[in-house]
């Protein structure tokens, strides 16, 4: 019971929050006035000029594409760099060591794609200067990567012009407009629940046995705040939202949840007032929400009602459930419902180690990673619930005999190819690289738990880095130079080609001319179109990784039953 | 080659602002107003200090109140869990070893009264609760052990037990750290 009002009361605070989130986001990027003008003009103005930035410029896609894949490169190798020399940096009071060479190609690539997975632990890989400087420096510029290419799409589907924006613009007022007002206030709400935000490092305490115990602190508070807003999800600390410092209570875990999912909730709404067509953003809005309400309640039961492996141990006292890799203050209702929310948002922090679900209770967030459109990561989530959209649209205009619409605008051959493409990107990697690995010794290496866990855990690696997503069945062994390189390129190519391609079909989609629906198009604003884009997710989803989804968790599902 | 320049500009003047000038303003407002809880809730007794409030700490002595088990035997430098499926042999072997344990310790608890939580570890390593049930499971050992009323040291589990706000949100449980120090003090005053 008390699992459904905590799932519901959130529903039910993301729902309020939309339409102003979802407005305040179409102000920023349609470039309407603004109250706060007064205090945002200058500092972005200030940026423009230090940079040598024309904010006025307008681009099309392929000059936008490269703005942002010319920055979203320059952005990771200068933290390469600094992940290489940390230690002869300053701000170092925990004596952290420079970065091996594949584990900084790997950190670089995984913040700078949005993704954080983490193949060091916090505590003892990055100094305080990088926690700064490279990871919450990449949380606020991945997130707004994501943003503004979901913006010049969206401009794309909606404009009567080529142009798709400015990006070093787009980029900056996303920065100084959404995601840091937000992130300075969580910050300070999170420090007074307890997440600390100091330069002190370690602090030793004499524990009331007469032991010592070394506690680390940090600037963890405003790594905090932007790691769920910015969907990343890379932790301060090894056991990332788990640690009591990065997730103290009750409150800041519902916190973290609502921080995830506000902004691509909103976004939709936003979408919806680009394409001047609120009605079909409801639409999807609510098809996303039935996805993930049925997800979130499978996922709670099976962690309370774990099933043999509990039962045969005879412990029947309160609380009951599986607590194997879970605390006591999140239980086992929000940490399965964290782990739902952190998947379809595609975030990627943990409050419990899914390694340790039950085999359906730890699926939930493995499908979520796989289909990477429940909602999923800022900006990128959208692209792809318009990728799916547009393919909705085409097969039920095969369905009826019609060139299909979408908008206004035919949908030709052109975008077909590229969103077929850029569908298939996804399970390509993850299987391909599945496969590859579980045939080679260096792969299986990794793999901690025996049999059908063990091809789940390296299923889960490597549908966390091409979603984006960043968590991991943490048993398995990240840190070999061969899973350093196999995720990173992974991670690499899981965000830029899929961006790419979908810039490419808004450039595309852009350069039609819209007409006017006629009586026989096909509608996207109601239940029918709900029902079949929610059909085209789970089959498209189905066909291509059922299989691999009986290998693993349903194998072992099975076998202990 | 200018869009180069252009962009490794950008990238270090957002990197400064972002990552130093953002992150040293918000540690010096977090430290005005909760300076206790910015510097990681350090708990001091005379002065001295003990632990923090939210991190768990290692208690094997009869006379404490024992938290849950841990991957990382409470070594607040590292954290995380087992990771053990729950069909791996391990998992199996490590609840039983942590149950015989259990009531190893407290000779008077039945096995079908121990609840889940304090058999498992915890995500973190650092867990510093454990459940209402699991605290007073361990009242008579306590008791036994400080010769204390058996009464006097469930009332101080009752005193510490966080219950759900407003009966809805939360998980009941109570903070192993607090209620030891509690103990301490209940010790210290029945010497007097």
């Amino acid at each position: 019971m008390y699992s459904n009002i905590e799932l519901f009361t959130m529903i039910l605070v993301i729902v309020l929050l939309t339409k102003p989130f979802g407005t305040y986001m179409y102000k920023i990027f349609e470039y309407k006035p603004m109250k706060l003008d007064k205090v945002f003009l200058p500092v972005e103005n200030f940026i423009y000029k230090l940079s040598g930035i024309n904010a006025q410029e307008e681009m099309g896609w392929k000059k936008y594409a490269l703005s942002f894949l010319l920055v979203n490169t320059v952005m990771m190798i200068i933290g390469y760099i600094i992940l290489r020399i940390q230690g002869f940096l300053p701000l170092n009071p925990t004596g952290v060591k420079n970065m091996e060479s594949s584990l900084a190609f790997n950190t670089a690539i995984s913040f700078t794609t949005n993704t954080n997975l983490q193949h060091y632990a916090g505590e003892n890989g990055v100094t305080f200067l990088s926690q700064m400087i490279v990871i919450v420096f990449l949380m606020f510029t991945s997130a707004a990567s994501g943003l503004v290419t979901a913006a010049a799409i969206m401009r794309g589907l909606s404009r009567k012009t080529k142009l798709l924006g400015n990006f070093y613009a787009d980029f900056v007022r996303v920065t100084v407009r959404l995601l840091l007002p937000i992130s300075m206030v969580i910050t300070l709400i999170l420090v007074w629940q307890g997440v600390p935000q100091t330069f002190a490092g370690k602090i030793v305490v004499d524990t009331l046995e007469g032991g010592k115990q070394t506690i680390i602190t940090g600037p963890v508070a405003v790594l905090e705040s932007i790691k769920h807003l910015g969907t990343n999800g890379g932790g301060f600390f090894g056991a990332n939202s788990s640690h009591p410092f990065e997730n103290p209570t009750w409150l800041t875990n519902m916190i973290e949840m609502l921080l995830m999912m506000l902004l691509p909730a909103s976004l939709i709404y936003t979408y919806g007032l680009m394409i001047n067509n609120k009605k079909h953003a409801l639409v999807l809005y609510i098809s996303l929400f039935v996805i993930f309400i049925l997800l979130a309640v499978g996922a709670i039961y099976t962690e309370s009602h774990p099933g043999v492996a509990y039962s045969k141990l005879h412990i029947d006292g309160t609380p009951y459930g599986n607590y194997e890799g879970k605390e006591i203050r999140f239980g086992v209702s929000q940490s399965p419902l964290f782990a739902t929310v952190t998947t379809a948002f595609t975030t990627g922090s943990v409050d419990s180690m899914h390694d340790s679900y039950t085999p359906l209770g730890g699926a939930v967030p493995l499908i979520l990673i796989m289909l990477n459109t429940i909602f999923g990561g800022d900006g990128v989530g959208l692209q792809n619930i318009i990728m799916y959209t547009i393919l909705t649209v085409f097969l039920t205009g095969l369905m009826v005999g019609r060139t299909p619409e979408y908008l206004g605008r035919k949908i030709e051959t052109k975008e077909i190819k590229l969103i077929a493409i850029a569908i298939l990107v996804h399970p390509f990697l993850i299987l391909f690289s599945s496969a590859l690995t579980v045939m080679l010794k260096v792969g299986v290496s990794s793999v901690t738990n025996p049999l059908y866990h063990g091809l789940t855990q390296v299923l889960y690696e490597f549908s966390s880095a091409a979603a984006n997503n960043g968590s991991e069945f943490a048993g398995f062994i990240g840190n070999t130079v061969f899973m350093n390189i196999m995720t990173g390129l992974v991670m690499f190519f899981g965000r830029y080609i899929t961006i790419i391609l979908m810039l490419a079909v808004a450039g595309s989609m852009a350069e039609k001319i819209p007409a006017p629906p006629s009586p026989g198009t096909f509608r996207t604003d109601n239940a029918l179109f709900g029902a079949i884009f929610i059909a085209i997710v789970v089959i498209v989803g189905a066909l291509t990784f059922f299989p691999a989804i009986i290998l693993g968790p349903i194998s072992e599902f099975l076998s202990m039953t | 080659m200018s869009e180069v320049k252009k962009a490794i500009k950008f990238t270090l003047v957002l990197m400064i602002l972002l990552g130093l000038i953002y992150p040293f303003i918000m540690t010096a407002i977090a430290n005005l107003i909760f300076p206790y809880q910015a510097k990681g809730s350090i708990i001091k007794v005379d002065g001295k200090a003990v632990g923090s409030e939210l991190i768990g700490q290692k208690f094997t002595d009869s006379k404490w109140f024992m938290g849950r088990p841990s991957a990382v035997d409470y070594n607040a430098e590292s954290s995380g869990g087992t990771n053990y499926a729950l069909s791996n042999p391990k998992f199996k072997e490590e609840v039983e070893r942590n149950i015989e344990e259990f009531l190893k310790k407290n000779p008077g608890v039945k096995r079908s009264d121990i609840p889940a939580d304090i058999v498992t570890s915890s995500a973190s390593g650092l867990d510093p609760h454990i459940s209402p049930q699991a605290a007073y499971l361990q009242v008579e050992r306590v008791a036994k052990a400080n010769n204390l009323p058996e009464k006097v040291v469930k009332k101080l589990v009752d005193e510490n037990i966080e219950g759900r706000f407003l009966g809805l949100f939360g998980e009941p449980r109570v903070n192993v750290l607090k209620l030891n120090l509690s103990l301490l003090e209940e010790i210290k005053k029945n010497k007097k």
